[in-house]
């Protein structure tokens, strides 16, 4: 998905006031540290990670036969490796 | 105090926080969200009967703590609603992360805070510590003196918060005037509805109609948004100047006195002046008239509001006098009174500045007495104007022989 980014010439309204969305401009997935890597193979598609992700990155890929992370909001806390039941994702240490 | 008119409204005798409720029914807010805590509970607790009574119409919203109360009165304003809470003490620094949102928000929310000190150790008794705490948290502070004025306060405190889009915090000291019976004119719903017309937000959550509000600001539109609340802080002494002046229209109870924000007696051709907040000033007016008895010119100042800081009206007021006492029931740990401290910087740039000397009295319900006040005025009179770090305040009440010598930091 690719936004406009409402904060160009952004006037504050009382209160600060803002259209629906608009902060899923602000990309929260720079800081992360590990990255989780689903296998495919292994993935039977249960969508236990899309249920317990904090930050509603983990998301059904095609038909939902298997689910893939949307790494611009995933901050890497681990949790969708820790849930799955059957260990198809793997916490890779991202390169500085 | 308001001064005495007569008035079509019914004069009854109700303890403080029945009137206060009363005062709140004639607004006919859509929400009331609070949760009880000592002295404030009469409050919501005649506001629930008054809904379960059916005497109210809209919702009162059960919560399982200050903050649920707060953040449920955030979601209902923010969904156009005019809502109402009380609390006290623990359960405004409860509250408090909740408000400083509401402030950012810019939600009208109306509060009475029935002001008790903070714990430990416990204390269930009056004193400013736990307002003061909110100061920064841009939100109006209104301070009452009597019960009256703790009704009054509400009405304005709603007429200006929907004017200029802020919180505002309705003061009056627990059990002084939570607990008092006092004779109270209570507002009729008719006159409540001409000074308070419904109110008209101009952003509402609405379904049909998204919008985001308090959202993530970036580095480079958050201090914009700090500087609005500071600016309409500001801005709303106009605001509430007209306020007080339309209440004196429509209710006959005068609060006009420089512009709302202070309350003088006797001050103006007064030597010396006594400045405090909330019910003390019942009794320093009558030390004042026992001055006054025997030729001597002692008057009194108290601010009606604290934030916006009547600073202007401060300086007119009290330039030229040879001595303030600030007599005060806050202190700011590690430097002095935070209320005498801003009286300090309001004159700083006066002309004639008085000498100032502050009080730290009636702490968790220390009674204050006429005896104690006329010793204040007499220290007050040798105060000079030399600022001395080593003895910024005075604590008259201070029982040394309960403590030890010195600190004691093992």
């Amino acid at each position: 998905m690719s936004f406009e980014d409402p904060y160009e010439n952004l006037k504050i309204t009382t209160g600060a006031v803002a259209e629906p969305s608009t902060s899923q401009v602000n990309k929260t997935g720079s800081w992360r540290q590990f990255r989780p890597v689903i296998d495919p193979d292994a993935c039977i598609g249960c969508g236990q990670c899309d249920t317990f992700c904090p930050d509603q990155a983990a998301k059904p890929v095609g038909d939902g036969d298997t689910y893939g992370i949307d790494l611009d909001y995933c901050k890497g806390c681990g949790i969708c490796a820790k849930e799955c039941p059957v260990d198809a994702i793997e916490m890779v240490r991202e390169e500085a | 105090m308001a001064k005495a008119e007569e008035t079509e409204d019914e004069t009854e005798i109700l303890k403080g926080t029945s009137a206060v409720a009363k005062g709140v029914m004639s607004v006919d807010p859509d929400v009331v969200s609070a949760y009880p805590i000592t002295p404030q509970t009469g409050v919501v607790e005649k506001l629930s009967e008054l809904f379960a009574d059916g005497k109210m119409d809209g919702e009162f919203i059960k919560v399982d703590s200050e903050f649920n109360a707060a953040s449920t009165c955030i979601g209902a304003s923010a969904a156009g609603a005019r809502v109402f809470s009380a609390t006290s003490s623990q359960g405004l620094k409860l509250m408090s992360e909740p408000l400083f949102t509401a402030s950012g928000m810019r939600l009208p929310i109306v509060m009475a805070v029935a002001n008790r000190s903070l714990s430990a150790p416990l204390s269930i008794w009056a004193d400013h510590t736990d307002s003061f705490a909110e100061r920064d948290g841009g939100m109006i502070q209104f301070y009452a003196e009597d019960v009256q004025e703790a009704v009054d306060h509400v009405l304005l405190g709603y007429k200006v918060a929907e004017t200029v889009n802020l919180p505002v915090i309705s003061t009056f000291d627990g059990f002084i005037l939570t607990h008092v019976q006092e004779p109270v004119n209570l507002p009729d719903e008719e006159k409540t509805s001409e000074f308070l017309p419904p109110r008209e937000p101009k952003y509402t959550l609405d379904p049909s109609d998204p919008k985001t509000m308090g959202a993530y600001a970036r580095p480079e539109h958050w201090m914009e948004t700090r500087y609005e609340v500071h600016r309409a802080l500001n801005e709303s002494r106009d605001v509430i100047q007209a306020a007080v002046e339309e209440f004196a229209d429509v209710f006959g109870r005068d609060y006009t006195e420089y512009g709302g924000m202070i309350d003088t007696y006797r001050a103006e051709d007064a030597d010396y002046v006594l400045l405090a907040l909330g019910s003390i000033a019942g009794t320093i007016r009558e030390v004042v008239d026992d001055y006054r008895a025997r030729g001597e010119k002692v008057g009194m100042v108290r601010p009606r509001i604290f934030r916006p800081f009547p600073a202007e009206a401060l300086r007119d007021a009290l330039a030229g006098k040879e001595a303030v006492g600030i007599l005060t029931k806050e202190v700011s740990p590690g430097y002095e009174s935070a209320l005498a401290g801003e009286v300090k910087a309001a004159l700083y740039s006066a002309d004639d500045r008085p000498a100032i000397q502050d009080f730290i009295i009636g702490l968790a319900g220390r009674d204050v007495t006429k005896d104690e006040i006329g010793d204040m005025v007499e220290e007050t009179k040798t105060t000079d104007r030399e600022m001395d770090f080593a003895d910024e305040e005075s604590w008259p009440q201070l029982r040394a022989e309960i403590i030890e010598e010195e600190v004691d930091f093992k």
